[in-house]
C-alpha cells in the first residue's frame, strides 16, 4: 500500500520546458509547482469534505442517544489527551525529517521518519486500547447513536493515520536502499502534507468529541 | 481580446517543442511494451484519447441499457393498471434507470469528452497522471458491471437512485439489492474522485505556453469547475453510503429511528451531494455548447469572461440550494425560505449564460450543422427545464409538486433535453477529430429531429399529469384519473426517442463504412484541439502551440482587415504545416496493466462484504494493494525503449514521484 509513493515516472509529458527553467526541484509546469504537490493539496481538499461530513454527523447526533453508555461514562480524557499530544509531536518529527533530507542528511532523515512512525503507532495503539476498553464497558458500534458515530469517525481517522504510517515506513525503506536522494525531498514533503492534515483533523475531532461538553 | 501579439509568419508560430526524455530506471517489474493494435494495447493503455473512447463506448452501452429500462417503465404505464412488469421489477427499473443515467451515462459520457479533449484543448500531451486516469476508467467499468451483476445475484437495487434511509435499511430492504447499490456507487465514487484530482491538476499545471486561465476554451473551464464539484461532492455521498453500509452490515444506528437516528440526515447528506451532482451533469454540456455555437455562428463567444464566471458562480451557488429537494420534509419556515431564495438566485448565472449564447448567435453567419442543431435544441429545451426549475423555489407550489411527474418532467428537460443534447452536439462536432470521419449530416438531421420531437412528446405531458397529481414511482394508476391519454402519449414519445437512438447508431456504422476521410479543419474551428491531425497522434501535437488568445486557431487563420472585417490569411493546412518531428524524440508514458489489476480488487471487496465472504473481501483487498504496489514499483518505461538522450543528463532528475496514488489510496479508505 505504501509503495504508492515510489517513483512512477508517469508523466513525461511536460510540454512546458520552454516556459521557464524551474530548476531541479519541480517540473516545468504552468504554475511552477509540481503536479504531485498540487494533486495532494487538491486531494486534501476532498478529504476536508469527507471528515466534514463525518464530523457533522457526529455533531448532529451528539447527545441524542436514547440509552447509555454515554460519553461521560467511558471517556478517559487524560489518556486521550496524552495520545493526542504524541500525535501532534509527530508533526514536528515529520518536519525535521523533511529538513534533514533537504540538507542531504540521510541518516537523520531515517531517524526522524522512524520517529514519526513510532509516534503515529503509539497513537494508533492508544486508539486500539481505547476501543477495546469501550467495548468492555459495553459500548460498541450498535449500542447507541454515540457508539455508531464515535467509532465510525475516530475509526476513519485511525485508518488515515495507519495509511500515513505505511507511507512513512516505505519512505524510510526507500532511503535505506539509497533510492531517496536529496533532490527528491519533495516526496517527503508531500507525504508530510498528508501527515500534517491528518494531525490537524485530529485536533478538530478531539475538540468536538472529547472537549466540547 | 482584440489586440493580440503574434509573431508575423505562420511557421514561426510553431514553437519548437523540447525533447523530453525519461530517466533510465530499471524499476522492479517489467512494464508492458507499447503496441499500437490489439486488445492488449487497449487494456494496458494510459493514453487519454483511448481512455476517452472507451468511456464513450461503455457509456453508450449503458445508455442503451438505461433506455431499455425506461421503455419498460413507459410500457408499464402506457395503459391504466398496466401488467407488463410487477411492482418489484418496476422498483428495480426506476432505481436502475436513474442510477444508470446519472452515474453510468451522463457522468462518464462527460468524462469521455473531458478525457479526450481536455489535454488537446490545453495543448498538453496527456493528463497529469495517465495511469491514474486509466485507474479511474477501470473503476467506472468495474462499478457499472458490479451494480448490474446484481441482476443475477438476487435482484437489482430497488430503493430509488436517492436511496432514502431508513427505507434502504436492513429492516425494510432485507435483500442484497441495496448493498449492490451502496458498494457500486462507492466504486464509482473512487473513480470519480481520482478523475477530479487528475483533471484539476491537468488544468492547473499542463496548459500550453501562453495559455492563461482566461485563455482556456470554455469547455476546459467547465471541466475545471465540474471537477471541483466532483472533488467536493463525492466524499459527501461516500460518507452517506458508509453510514448506510455500517447500518446494514454491522448494525450501527445512524438511520435507525428506534435508536434516535434521523432519516433527514440521509436526505441532507444525499442532496448536499445530489444537487452539486446535477451541475456536474450539466456543466460539461454547457461547455460543449459554448464551443459549438461560436464555431457555427462564426463569431467569438459573446462575453467569454462572463460565461466563465457564470460557470464558476454556478459551481459555488450549487452548494447552497440542496434543501429544495426536501421542502416536503418540514425543515421549518426559515430554512425553507432561505433555500427558496437561493434556488431563485441560482437561476441568474444560468440565465446569463442563456443570454450569452443567444447573443453569440445574434448577427452571426450561422451554419445549421447537426452539432449546431443540437446546441440550439439544448438552449431552448434547457430554458424550459430551467423555468420549471425556478418554480421549485416557490415553496408552497413545490410542496404540492413533490413526488409528482412535474418533477420528472423538470429534470428530464434539464438532463435529457439539456445534458444529453449537449453531449450529442459534442459527438457531431468532435467526431471528425476523434475518428477522422464526419458523421453523416443528413442521417444526423433525422436523428436530431426525432430526438427533439420524441423528447418533447415524452416529457412535456409529464408537466400536465404531474400538476394533475400523478405521483412518481407508482407502478400503475387507475382508469379515469385523467392520466390515461397523456401517459399513452408519453410512451409513444419514448419509443420515438428509442428510434432516434437507432438512427444515431446507424449513423455511426454508416460513417465508419462509407464516409470519406474528413478534412483537417472541417468546421473552420476556433480552438487548438484542431491544430493537429485527426485523429491526433498519441503525443497529440508535434509542436505545442503557443497561445495568444481564446480562439487561437481562428486567429491564426484570420486577420483583421483595415475596414475591421476578418479576412482569411491562412488555410488550416498552412497553419498546421510544421517541421517534421521525429516521433522517437517524444516519449509518452508507457502502458501499464496495474491500474486494471488494482481495480479488479474493488468488486471483489464488494462481493466479499455483501455476501459476508470475508476471505473474498480480504483477497480483493490484497489484489487492490498489490496492484497499487506494482503500479508504484514498475519502471518508468518499457524495457526496449531507447532514448534519444541528448538531454538525458539534464533530465535525470525529472523523475516523477507518483504520489497521487497515495491520494487515491485515501479515497479508497474512504470507500472501504
Amino acid at each position: 500500500m505504501t509503495a504508492v509513493i515510489l517513483d512512477g515516472h508517469d508523466l513525461v509529458v511536460d510540454s512546458h520546458d520552454s516556459l521557464a527553467d524551474h530548476g531541479h526541484e519541480t517540473h516545468a509546469t504552468s504554475t511552477g509547482v509540481s503536479n504531485e504537490k498540487v494533486a495532494m493539496w487538491v486531494f486534501l481538499g476532498s478529504e476536508c469534505l469527507l471528515f466534514g461530513a463525518l464530523i457533522a454527523t457526529y455533531l448532529v447526533y451528539k447527545g441524542r442517544s436514547v440509552n447509555g453508555p454515554y460519553p461521560k461514562d467511558v471517556f478517559d480524557i487524560g489518556f486521550t489527551s496524552g495520545t493526542s499530544f504524541v500525535l501532534l509531536m509527530s508533526s514536528l518529527t515529520m518536519v525535521l525529517a523533511h529538513s534533514a533530507l533537504r540538507r542531504g542528511d540521510h541518516r537523520r532523515l531515517r531517524i526522524w521518519l522512524m520517529s514519526t512512525v513510532a509516534l503515529g503507532s503509539i497513537f494508533i495503539a492508544g486508539q486500539i486500547y481505547e476501543f477495546t476498553a469501550f467495548v468492555k464497558e459495553g459500548l460498541n458500534l450498535s449500542t447507541n447513536l454515540f457508539g455508531s458515530s464515535f467509532f465510525v469517525l475516530t475509526g476513519f481517522h485511525g485508518v488515515h493515520v495507519t495509511v500515513g504510517i505505511m507511507m512513512l515506513a516505505a519512505l524510510a525503506n526507500l532511503s535505506r536502499k539509497g533510492k531517496l536522494p536529496a533532490e527528491r525531498h519533495e516526496v517527503v514533503e508531500i507525504v508530510g502534507l498528508y501527515w500534517h492534515f491528518v494531525d490537524v483533523v485530529w485536533i478538530v475531532i478531539f475538540t468536538v468529541i472529547y472537549l466540547i461538553p | 481580446m482584440a489586440i493580440v501579439l503574434r509573431p508575423p509568419s505562420t511557421t514561426a508560430l510553431l514553437e519548437a517543442s523540447p525533447i523530453v526524455t525519461r530517466p533510465a530506471d530499471p524499476g522492479l517489474l517489467r512494464r508492458p511494451v507499447e503496441s499500437e493494435k490489439g486488445l492488449w494495447s487497449w487494456i494496458t493503455t494510459v493514453d487519454h484519447k483511448r481512455i476517452g473512447i472507451m468511456y464513450g463506448i461503455a457509456s453508450l452501452f449503458f445508455f442503451v441499457v438505461g433506455g431499455l429500462e425506461a421503455l419498460l417503465i413507459r410500457l408499464q404505464l402506457a395503459r391504466p393498471n398496466g401488467t407488463v412488469i410487477s411492482a418489484d421489477v418496476y422498483n428495480q427499473m426506476f432505481t436502475m434507470h436513474g442510477t444508470t443515467m446519472v452515474f453510468l451515462v451522463v457522468m462518464p459520457l462527460s468524462g469521455a469528452f473531458f478525457n479526450y479533449f481536455l489535454p488537446l484543448q490545453l495543448g498538453a500531451r496527456d493528463v497529469a497522471f495517465p495511469r491514474l486516469n486509466a485507474f479511474s476508467w477501470w473503476a467506472y467499468l468495474m462499478g457499472g458491471i458490479f451494480i448490474y451483476s446484481s441482476m443475477f445475484l438476487g435482484g437489482m437495487p430497488n430503493g430509488g437512485w436517492f436511496g432514502y434511509a431508513p427505507n434502504t435499511s436492513i429492516t425494510f430492504s432485507p435483500g442484497h439489492n441495496i448493498d449492490f447499490w451502496v458498494f457500486g456507487l462507492q466504486i464509482l465514487g473512487i473513480g470519480s474522485t481520482a478523475s477530479a484530482v487528475n483533471f484539476i491538476v491537468t488544468v492547473i499545471n499542463m496548459r500550453a505556453p501562453g495559455m492563461s486561465l482566461m485563455r482556456m476554451p470554455v469547455f476546459a473551464w467547465m471541466t475545471f469547475v465540474a471537477s471541483f464539484l466532483m472533488l467536493f461532492a463525492m466524499p459527501i455521498i461516500t460518507v452517506a453510503l458508509v453510514l448506510l453500509n455500517f447500518d446494514r452490515t454491522f448494525g450501527a444506528n445512524f438511520f435507525n429511528p428506534g435508536a434516535g437516528g434521523d432519516p433527514v440526515l440521509w436526505q441532507h447528506l444525499f442532496w448536499l451531494f445530489g444537487h452539486p451532482e446535477v451541475y456536474i451533469l450539466i456543466l460539461p454540456a454547457m461547455g460543449i455548447v459554448s464551443e459549438v455555437l461560436p464555431t457555427f455562428a462564426r463569431k467569438p463567444l459573446f462575453g467569454y469572461p462572463v460565461v466563465v464566471f457564470s460557470g464558476i458562480a454556478i459551481g459555488f451557488m450549487g452548494w447552497g440550494v440542496w434543501a429544495h429537494h426536501m421542502f416536503a420534509v418540514g425543515l421549518g419556515p426559515v430554512a425553507v425560505s432561505a433555500f427558496g431564495v437561493s434556488t431563485m438566485f441560482i437561476a441568474v448565472p444560468t440565465g446569463v449564460k442563456i443570454f450569452n449564447w443567444t447573443a453569440t448567435l445574434w448577427g452571426g453567419a450561422i451554419r445549421f450543422s447537426v452539432a449546431m442543431m443540437f446546441s440550439v435544441g439544448f438552449i431552448t429545451t434547457f430554458v424550459v427545464g430551467g423555468l420549471s426549475g425556478v418554480t421549485h423555489s416557490l415553496v408552497a407550489s413545490d410542496t404540492q409538486q413533490t413526488d409528482t411527474y412535474y418533477i420528472v418532467a423538470h429534470f428530464h428537460y434539464v438532463l435529457f433535453g439539456g445534458a444529453l443534447m449537449g453531449l450529442f452536439a459534442g459527438f457531431y462536432y468532435w467526431w471528425p477529430k476523434i475518428f477522422g470521419k464526419m458523421l453523416n449530416e443528413k442521417i444526423g438531421t433525422v436523428h436530431f429531429a426525432l430526438m427533439l420531437i420524441g423528447m418533447h412528446v415524452t416529457f412535456f405531458p409529464m408537466h400536465i399529469v404531474g400538476l394533475a397529481g400523478q405521483p412518481r414511482r407508482m407502478y400503475r394508476y387507475d382508469k379515469g384519473m385523467g392520466f390515461d391519454f397523456w401517459n399513452l402519449v408519453e410512451t409513444i414519445g419514448a419509443f420515438v426517442i428509442a428510434v432516434s437512438l437507432l438512427v444515431f447508431f446507424y449513423n455511426i456504422v454508416w460513417t465508419a463504412k462509407k464516409a470519406p476521410i474528413a478534412p483537417r479543419d472541417p468546421w473552420d474551428a476556433r480552438t487548438i484541439e484542431w491544430m493537429t491531425d485527426s485523429p491526433p497522434k498519441p503525443w497529440n501535437f508535434d509542436h505545442i502551440p503557443t497561445v495568444h488568445t481564446v480562439d487561437e486557431f481562428w486567429h491564426r487563420k484570420y486577420s483583421e482587415a483595415e475596414d475591421g472585417t476578418m479576412v482569411r490569411v491562412a488555410t488550416a493546412e498552412q497553419v498546421l504545416d510544421g517541421e517534421y518531428v521525429d516521433p522517437a524524440s517524444i516519449h509518452m508514458p508507457s502502458p501499464s496493466f496495474w491500474p486494471l489489476v488494482a481495480c479488479l480488487g474493488l468488486p471483489l471487496i464488494g462481493y466479499g462484504m455483501i455476501f459476508r465472504a470475508w476471505p473474498l473481501a480480504a483477497f480483493g483487498a490484497f489484489v487492490l494493494i498489490s496492484g497499487l504496489f506494482a503500479w508504484s514499483l514498475e519502471p518508468s518505461a518499457a524495457p526496449h525503449e531507447d532514448h534519444h538522450d541528448d538531454h538525458d543528463d539534464h533530465h535525470d532528475d525529472h523523475s516523477d514521484h507518483d504520489v497521487l496514488p497515495a491520494a487515491a489510496m485515501g479515497a479508497l479508505n474512504a470507500g472501504s
